[in-house]
């Protein structure tokens, strides 16, 4: 296993520290005129995406976590396990738990490919694509002349997750969605 | 991005320019002499917590001190050098391995003396973005005090370390003036008042450098050192110089204990014959820089910085 020390710290650098695998976010080098050097990193988890601050001394090294992306498509799910197919066309399948799927679960839709990360061949985590389209399963009926600009209303999406909708949206309708701020981007 | 084009726009080389003109005006109206010293030498730095570049069988310099130092033993009067300096290791947002230090040295000033001299130079290299900036004497007991609630000298190293754990979130082992470090450069720097020259003085006898060991007026045996802050950022650091060779040399040798490299036998050779007494500081030119320029990142006033150079 790779090990890092603190002057290859990154963003974007995916550690072990105190045997938590963690993903560097931000790294301030700081060092008194007449001191000792540090390296300030801000992590996040990858298993509960906490996000911490931890400061190093110069020169100290992390061993590199054995964290892997697999781009895989959502099947099925027994309510216990949610599962993914690999589009390497090797047909993998692997099961995530309800916790490792965490807030992806709102933007779970079948046939659609997504980020399945894999920490010592365990699903950590699942992130869903920057846009999915999702149908309309309940929603207030639109009123009319509201057509052109103004007013939301929420609306229920087939998974379940409620975003703010224009008021001409009516059930059924299928709607693209940015899965990064839960909004309406347009009908799709 | 390109990496062959510079980091800096072209507007923060006219500032350097414009920078480096009132810094030499400023000296030649003084008649504080601009030197040149070698940024190859013979020995490197001693600083354990300074790591040298080597360069074939010499060393670059981290500092131009020891050489300018020399010129002060052989009576060559008040000093100034704009260099560049070389630190191993050093870069982030606000450091770069390679950067320009302007240091100077007053014969048969006090460190109070130059503070003042060091506030004066600061106000008007600043002015263009700061007009009428106020100073901020600290002791470095009151800055902890009031920054970190902590008594400095009462406080014990169990409890100085355990205040640098929870800000660290990690046992660094260090010792208590590593502790100190970490309370310092995490709670008090960032907390200290904005838009002010901020000095620290009076710092620990343990972190005394290359600065006179005297009796605050508590009876602490406390180092004759200075270092002005602002805006979060430490600009400069000043000494009242050490000029006893005996007392040079134990600490040359006591910081180089257990590494290979050797002192600047020419140093104490200088300090053998005598180095009036005077007092010297080293302004990190870069970081005023950013300040004028509201810049965040040390790229954004280097022509070319690290990762490009």
């Amino acid at each position: 296993m790779a090990n890092y020390s603190s002057n290859e710290f990154k963003p974007g650098l995916r550690v072990m520290v105190d045997n938590e695998p963690c993903i560097m976010i931000d790294i301030e080098f700081v060092k008194p005129g007449k001191g000792q050097a540090f390296s300030r990193v801000k992590l996040r988890s990858i298993r509960t995406q906490r996000v911490w601050e931890r400061t190093f001394k110069s020169g100290e090294s992390l061993e590199s976590a054995d964290i892997v992306d697999r781009d895989m498509e959502y099947l099925y799910s027994d309510d216990e396990f949610w599962y993914f197919m690999a589009t390497d066309g090797t047909f993998e399948q692997l099961g995530a738990s309800r916790e490792a799927l965490g807030d992806t679960i709102k933007w779970l839709k079948e046939q659609v490919v997504y980020v399945v990360t894999l920490y010592n061949d365990a699903v950590v985590s699942v992130t869903a694509p920057n846009f999915v389209e999702l149908d309309v399963a309940e929603t207030d009926p639109g009123l009319k002349g509201d057509t052109a600009q103004g007013g939301t209303k929420p609306a229920t999406l087939s998974t379940g997750a409620v975003v703010r909708v224009p008021l001409f949206i009516v059930e059924g309708e299928t709607l693209k969605i940015d899965t990064r701020s839960g909004e309406y981007v347009s009908r799709a | 991005m390109h990496l062959w084009s510079p980091s800096a726009p072209r507007t923060a080389l006219v500032a350097r320019q414009q920078l480096y003109r009132t810094i030499r005006e400023y000296f030649y109206a003084r008649t504080v002499l601009e030197v040149e010293t070698p940024l190859l030498a013979q020995a490197p730095v001693a600083d354990p917590n300074i790591t040298p570049i080597q360069a074939g069988q010499r060393w670059l310099h981290t500092s131009p001190e020891y050489a300018m130092k020399r010129l002060l033993c052989a009576g060559y009067g008040d000093i100034y050098q704009i260099c560049k300096v070389f630190r191993k290791g050093e870069a982030g947002k606000r450091h770069n391995p390679e950067f320009t230090m302007l240091e100077w040295y007053r014969v048969g000033w006090t460190h109070r003396q130059l503070m003042d001299e060091v506030a004066e130079l600061l106000q008007l290299l600043l002015a263009a973005r700061f007009s009428d900036l106020t100073c901020l004497h600290l002791s470095y007991a009151q800055a902890l005090a009031q920054y970190a609630q902590l008594n400095v000298h009462h406080c014990s190293d169990h409890d100085i370390a355990q205040r640098g754990q929870k800000l660290a979130n990690a046992d660094l082992a260090l010792d208590r003036d590593g502790w100190l470090d970490v309370i310092m450069s995490h709670q008090v720097e960032p907390a200290l008042p904005h838009n002010t020259l901020v000095f620290i003085d009076q710092f620990p006898a343990s972190q005394a450098a290359l600065a006179q060991l005297a009796n605050n007026e508590q009876g602490v045996l406390i180092a004759q050192r200075f270092e002005v802050f602002f805006n979060g950022m430490e600009l400069a650091n000043g000494y009242q110089e050490l000029t006893d060779a005996k007392q040079q040399l134990q600490r040359f040798q006591h910081e180089l204990q257990g590494t290979e490299r050797l002192h600047d036998a020419n140093l104490i050779a200088a300090l053998e014959q005598g180095l009036p007494e005077c007092a010297g500081v080293a302004l990190g030119l870069d970081r005023v820089l950013l300040q004028l320029l509201d810049a965040t990142h040390i790229a954004q006033v280097l022509s070319f910085a690290w990762p490009r150079a």
